[in-house]
């Protein structure tokens, strides 16, 4: 396998690993919304379900594409596909 | 202000620039104390932040293509994040969003989660390799990957349906802020708005867009963040709202059982001024069933991967790392204010509702309430309404009426805040809407200059003819939108979301396709686009006009029907006809891989 087609196949990895983190917390969650409301968690002492329509899941996402971001690097870094300055 | 040294003194130049505006604020407080009226107040903050953009729409005039069409692509990854989140947050976030989770509660909370995770497919999907590939515009993306014509207008026409669909809304909002801040009718206050829009990016394009952005969002994150920590201090809730609300939507949820979800007869709503409406939906209990909920997300985040004007943002940064943190930063700078807009619907909720604070108007005597002074200034501009519909002279919950985008702009002087503050949060929702509408505008008038003359209609043309081509279309888009803008067919709110639809239908599949998927070629992609913006459409105008729809999709949500065919249609289409030559499949490889160098020149 060359270089790029192995830079690839690792590239795609990692967009299936945010990919499946990103759907738990956009859609996975909510399909129990109203089990999830009645739980006995309560952060900030806010209903579960209605604290992640608020905070929760925003600030997963917020972190989850910095994490991404960083995973990505490290990936270019690696094949040595980073960018180097002031190319165009 | 020179290009390079302005560059390197951003953070400067935006420190001066907030500090003065926060001594602008200090000022106008004093004002007020010394007697100035609640109408002057509101004209000096629309108009002096107004005047602010228009000088930084006018010292960033270019007449460089690539300054034009990308900031010669050269934002740091900061205010790239700042301008995006301007640019995204329109007067759908700021002015309507928080109106709408108030009347709706859950069900509309899926926005939140919606117009957030969507940044999750942007940076992982798509932004990175958009940058990469050097494009100006979204379609000249599809063009240049797909080849051909065909491909390349059919991008257009999705673009302008979203974009025009969504900017109408924007100025919309703009001559609704305006109309009430300066007291002049919509029909007026709309162009003033236009005018306004057309100062900031005439005569510089995204440069100046991406300035005036950045200030933008300065002004309406202050103007949304000060009432919901102020009012939440004043009522004693907390001083720190987002962490400190649970007893008041626990007391919220309780106020609800006590007074009851009475059902108007249809007589007595006949009686309510028009788009007014009351609190139906309990507060914070799920009260939507999961697929309404998922739908109405996954709607709203697959469109925010297929908005040219959001995408064409990262065609600005330096380089393709720095595309993708600043997918980061402008979700963290838009966190800012969704997750400060359940707080504010919360707070306002309980100052008109609990009657134990001075400021709940439920259970008083209906007389009381409409001698109250911001009663009477809203309900003039026909945003509220009470009436005693039982005849038993206090104001039940049923009885008060309010327009959505009124939440967010009343709020403040319901819960008793000195006026400067609604002065300011009229600012933030004049900045809201300008920024997006700047971008909108920008994005079609790019995609006719670019794609449409340049590219297909006269590849010869110089680039001084090539610009003057823009600005003309920007002024001709500007005025269409807002002679539509002022017939006022659907709300703001309602308008964003079909946006999000025809975006998703038309471009989503072909857009991330045109990355992660080789195979996909030309007749595929024009399919795809093509019969994903008709279906979509089709089922809008079929449920518009009475059909009952299948698998609960409304018209809120056509977008999956949409972009179910366009995937499907894509992929066939794609495997009957042949595979894409080898230079383009040569294109898709450089694409992927972030070095060297772009796919399009510098100047193209």
């Amino acid at each position: 396998m060359s270089k790029q087609e192995q830079h690839w196949e690792k590239t795609r990895n990692l967009l299936f690993i945010t990919l499946a983190i990103w759907f738990v917390f956009s859609i996975g969650i909510f399909l129990f919304g109203a089990e999830m409301q009645e739980s006995s968690i309560k952060p900030f002492g806010y209903p579960l379900t209605y604290w992640f329509t608020c905070q929760g899941s925003l600030a997963i996402f917020v972190i989850l594409i910095f994490w991404f971001a960083g995973r990505q690097e490290k990936i270019d870094d690696e094949f040595g596909f980073t960018e180097r300055e002031g190319e165009q | 202000m020179i290009k390079g040294k302005f560059i390197d003194n951003l953070p400067k130049v935006y420190g001066i620039y907030t500090g003065g505006f926060l001594v602008f604020i200090i000022i106008m407080a004093i004002a007020e104390q010394a007697g100035m009226s609640a109408k002057m107040i509101g004209i000096f903050f629309v108009a002096f932040t107004v005047l602010i953009y228009a000088l930084i729409g006018w010292l960033s005039r270019t007449l460089q293509t690539d300054a034009y069409y990308v900031a010669g692509r050269q934002v740091p990854t900061v205010f790239n994040g700042m301008a995006t989140a301007a640019d995204w947050m329109s007067g759908a976030s700021f002015v309507a969003m928080a109106g709408g989770i108030y009347f709706k509660g859950y069900g509309y909370m899926a926005l939140l989660v919606g117009w957030t995770g969507g940044y999750v497919l942007v940076a992982s999907l798509l932004a990175p390799y958009l940058r990469k590939f050097g494009c100006y515009t979204v379609p000249d993306f599809i063009g240049t990957r797909y080849g051909g014509n065909l491909a390349r207008f059919s991008a257009v026409i999705v673009l302008t349906v979203a974009s025009f669909t969504y900017v109408t809304a924007q100025i919309n909002a703009t001559g609704t802020i305006a109309s009430v801040a300066l007291d002049i009718p919509f029909e007026i206050a709309v162009y003033v708005g236009l005018a306004s829009i057309l100062m900031c990016s005439m005569l510089g394009g995204m440069r100046a867009v991406t300035w005036t952005q950045v200030a933008q969002y300065i002004v309406l994150i202050i103007a949304y963040l000060l009432p919901v920590f102020w009012i939440s201090n004043n009522i004693g809730a907390g001083f720190f709202p987002h962490f400190m609300l649970a007893d008041e939507v626990a007391r919220i949820a309780e106020l609800e059982g006590q007074f009851g979800f009475v059902k108007n007869s249809a007589a007595d709503l006949a009686t309510v001024p028009k788009g007014l409406a009351g609190i139906t939906k309990p507060h914070s209990s799920v009260n939507a069933t999961p697929w309404a909920f998922i739908s109405l997300a996954v709607c709203m985040m697959a469109g925010t991967a297929s908005l040219p004007h959001v995408m064409m943002r990262y065609f600005t940064t330096p380089s393709v790392r720095t595309a993708r943190r600043s997918v980061g930063w402008s979700l963290f700078f838009i966190f800012l204010l969704y997750s400060s807009a359940p707080m504010l619907a919360t707070l306002s909720k309980i100052s008109l509702m609990d009657p134990n604070l001075a400021t709940g108007i439920i259970g008083k005597s209906i007389t009381e309430v409409q001698a109250l002074d911001w009663y009477q200034n809203w309900n003039q501009a026909k945003l509220m309404f009470v009436s005693d519909f039982n005849g038993n002279g206090t104001l039940e919950l049923n009885e008060f009426f309010m327009k959505g985008s009124a939440v967010v702009l009343a709020t403040p002087e319901i819960a008793g805040l000195p006026y400067v503050i609604s002065g300011l949060v009229a600012a933030g929702g004049m900045a809201a809407a300008m920024s997006t509408a700047d971008g909108l505008v920008l994005a079609i008038s790019n995609a006719l200059s670019h794609d449409v003359y340049y590219k297909i209609i006269n590849p010869k043309a110089e680039t001084a003819k090539r610009l003057i081509v823009a600005r003309v279309l920007l002024v001709l888009i500007g005025f269409a939108g807002a002679t539509i803008a002022a017939l006022e067919i659907q709300g703001i709110l309602g308008s964003v979301i079909w946006a999000f639809d025809f975006a998703m239908s038309g471009l989503f599949f072909p857009l991330v396709l045109g990355v992660w998927w080789k195979r996909a070629n030309a007749p595929g992609a024009v399919a795809g686009m093509l019969l994903g913006l008709i279906s979509g459409t089709a089922y809008l105008v079929w449920v518009r006009s009475g059909g009952s729809g299948f698998l609960g999709i409304t018209q809120l949500t056509f977008g999956i029907v949409g972009a179910a065919v366009s995937l499907v249609s894509m992929i066939v289409v794609s495997l009957i006809t042949a595979a894409p030559d080898a230079a383009t499949q040569k294109m898709v490889d450089d694409v992927r891989v972030p070095s060297g160098k772009t796919i399009l020149g510098k100047q193209h």
